[in-house]
């Protein structure tokens, strides 16, 4: 038994007990702690990435003292250590980025609650891309969406809590389908453990029996989780819980809860319902149809908002629309294309936002676009930044967005009935993402005469500015870079059948 | 298919019942009648798990008269789920209603709506 494989169920420990130490410990100390315990975890995740690409091998770790189908497991492959490296990269540079808000808008008996809620976020995600057991994922779907819930309440007024209710109930309603959904599969198969559901449907299909059932429980599985990651049309609770949160929960929640229900939603299509069943169900055009949908209406939304916070959160749904569309595609290449863009989209949206609260810091806290007008001057570093987010989201080539455009369109040109759909509906939402990017980063350009805002230089700020340069460099790696990280993304799925 | 209806009644049941607490959860205004909307949701899957958990004229998987025979017993772990998805759903209603309650302080209703109107008309 080697050590590394250990490493899945000491993160998600780690991650989740890191959280009441630190509500506990004075201000400077917690933040420190918290930081190291992310980082920490994050190294671990890249010494199993490491050993798991060298070995290619996947494996499974038993939970307690019961075999196969009866104990609890969990499993990693590449593409699992790979997330959980990522997400982790993410968190820590989002909650970094948003500190010195946070402590600004949030009261100070709250500031070290929200450690609290990062923790349990973290190993709530982490558990969702290791777990192999169903029934394990649903209870942490629930904690996840408890924890996005207290994430977007922390900081306190009238319009947060009223986004969180609206957040719960459209939440509820995805996870009670889920619920019923693993309660049926459990009925017709027997099995809460992902590789032992996946040969009993695979025996069923063979056998014709129960094809509603089936078909039943896929559709409950599929929309539930479309429904938690705010697939158009289920988004109208996004806007305002993204927009008006603080700038770290609005990062961690858009860059990565909707990534933890995407990465669900391919490990179930791929390790329990199957590649080709869950092709033929007739589910994935729904998918797929939604997708496109989402990729049109989100952008139009963002065109029309006048408030870059509410701009930026429609954004999201544009880009949840093309993840979606790249799993419903139904080809391996398809979904190649959808997890590099879930990694895109995680590293782009939370710079935008982070560069965002910038921006506006230095026009007197206004989010709507007039005072905005030469901000990047006022904050040099925000607006570089901003503007690289803004680049990689259209798919400028040396940007990690460009690569994920590519990657779409190469899988579309390969499939036979939806070729045309996909490509008509990715140009017209390139160039929607044009309108309102551009439109934005010319306006934050525009230099104003006899400028009355503060200037801020990247000194007086070096945290929020490191942790904005992390993020450029991010970015660019993953554009420049993108051939190894797709081989692993194509090694990693391999693993999963 | 349908000719199960009548023998399988209580998971008619149970999923008359999961419809009517997803409409109410989805469309009901009042923040309290969404909560028990959510409830009635999530007992009628239990009822369901339940219910398919249970064979008639077997009993608890507990040893007594030395009958280790597997026929004998239910399979325990639909129970253990119920329990689980109990304690999973009492926490989430907790935090709904002490959202609720909030809510309520600050705008004196528990119309989700008029909130939604209020708070656009104050513009922040």
């Amino acid at each position: 038994m080697d050590m590394v494989r250990n490493i899945p169920f000491f993160s998600i420990m780690l991650a989740m007990f890191s959280g009441p130490v630190c509500s506990v410990l004075p201000g400077r100390i917690a933040r420190a702690v918290n930081a190291a315990v992310i980082t920490l975890i994050m190294g671990m995740s890249a010494v199993l990435l490491h050993v798991l690409n060298i070995r290619g091998e996947s494996f499974v770790y038993m939970m307690g003292h019961f075999p196969a189908p009866w104990g609890n497991e969990i499993r990693a492959g590449v593409l699992e250590a790979g997330m959980a490296m990522f997400f982790c990269m993410v968190m820590l540079l989002s909650v970094l980025g948003g500190i010195k808000k946070l402590f600004d808008e949030v009261v100070e008996s709250k500031h070290n609650l929200y450690y609290v809620l990062v923790g349990l976020m973290l190993s709530s995600l982490l558990a969702l891309v290791y777990t192999n057991d169903l029934f394990t994922a649903y209870v942490f779907v629930e904690i996840n969406t408890i924890s996005a819930c207290g994430l977007i309440m922390i900081r306190e007024n009238g319009r947060t809590i009223e986004a969180a209710v609206r957040y719960m109930v459209m939440s509820l309603i995805g996870s009670a389908m889920i619920l019923l959904g693993i309660c049926m599969l459990y009925d017709i198969t027997g099995h809460l453990l992902m590789s032992n559901i996946r040969e009993s449907v695979i025996e069923m299909t063979s056998g014709g029996a129960y094809p509603e059932p089936l078909l039943f429980t896929i559709a409950l599985m599929s929309v539930g989780l479309a429904i938690k990651c705010a697939l158009f049309p289920f988004h109208a609770w996004l806007p305002d819980a993204y927009g008006y949160s603080t700038v770290s929960s609005a990062a961690i929640l858009s860059s990565l809860v909707s990534k933890g229900y995407i990465f669900l939603l391919i490990k179930i299509i791929y390790r329990i319902i199957g590649f080709n069943i869950y092709g033929d169900s007739g589910v994935i055009d729904v998918l797929f149809i939604f997708g496109l949908a989402g990729m049109i209406f989100g952008s139009v939304s963002a065109i029309r908002e006048n408030d870059i916070r509410r701009m930026i959160a429609y954004s999201s749904v544009a880009q949840i629309g093309y993840i979606f569309m790249g799993i419903g595609m139904g080809t391996q290449f398809g979904m190649v294309a959808a997890i590099f863009h879930m990694l895109s989209h995680a590293s782009t949206k939370s710079l935008l936002f982070i560069s965002a609260i910038g921006l506006t810091d230095v026009s007197d806290g206004s989010r709507k676009f007039e005072p905005l007008t030469g901000s990047a001057y006022r904050n040099r570093v925000a607006g570089v930044a901003f503007a690289v987010g803004a680049l990689s989201m259209v798919g400028v080539p040396l940007f990690s967005g460009f690569v994920s455009k590519l990657l779409f369109a190469e899988a579309a040109v390969s499939l036979t009935g939806r070729m045309l759909p996909a490509l008509i509906v990715l140009g017209i939402s390139t160039i929607l993402n044009a309108i309102y990017f551009m439109k934005t980063v010319i306006r934050i350009y525009t230099p104003v005469e006899n400028d009355r805002y503060p200037v801020v230089s990247m000194k007086e700020v070096p945290l929020y500015s490191v942790v904005l340069v992390a993020f450029i460099v991010l970015n660019v790696l993953l554009g420049v870079m993108s051939d190894p990280i797709v081989e692993l993304i194509r090694k990693g799925l391999d693993m999963f059948s | 298919m349908g000719s199960n209806l009548s023998v399988n009644y209580i998971e008619v049941i149970a999923m008359i019942l999961f419809v009517t607490g997803f409409a109410n959860l989805l469309l009901q205004k009042n923040l309290i009648k969404k909560i028990i909307g959510f409830n009635i949701m999530d007992s009628s899957i239990y009822l369901f798990l339940a219910v398919k958990g249970y064979i008639t004229g077997r009993t608890v998987p507990i040893v007594v008269d030395g009958v280790t025979s597997v026929e004998a017993y239910i399979n325990p772990i639909p129970a253990g789920l119920v329990l689980t998805g109990i304690v999973v759903s009492v926490s989430v209603s907790a935090l709904m209603l002490s959202l609720t309650i909030r809510l309520y302080r600050r705008y004196r209703t528990l119309n989700l709506d008029e909130i939604s109107t209020r708070l656009k008309r104050e513009g922040m």
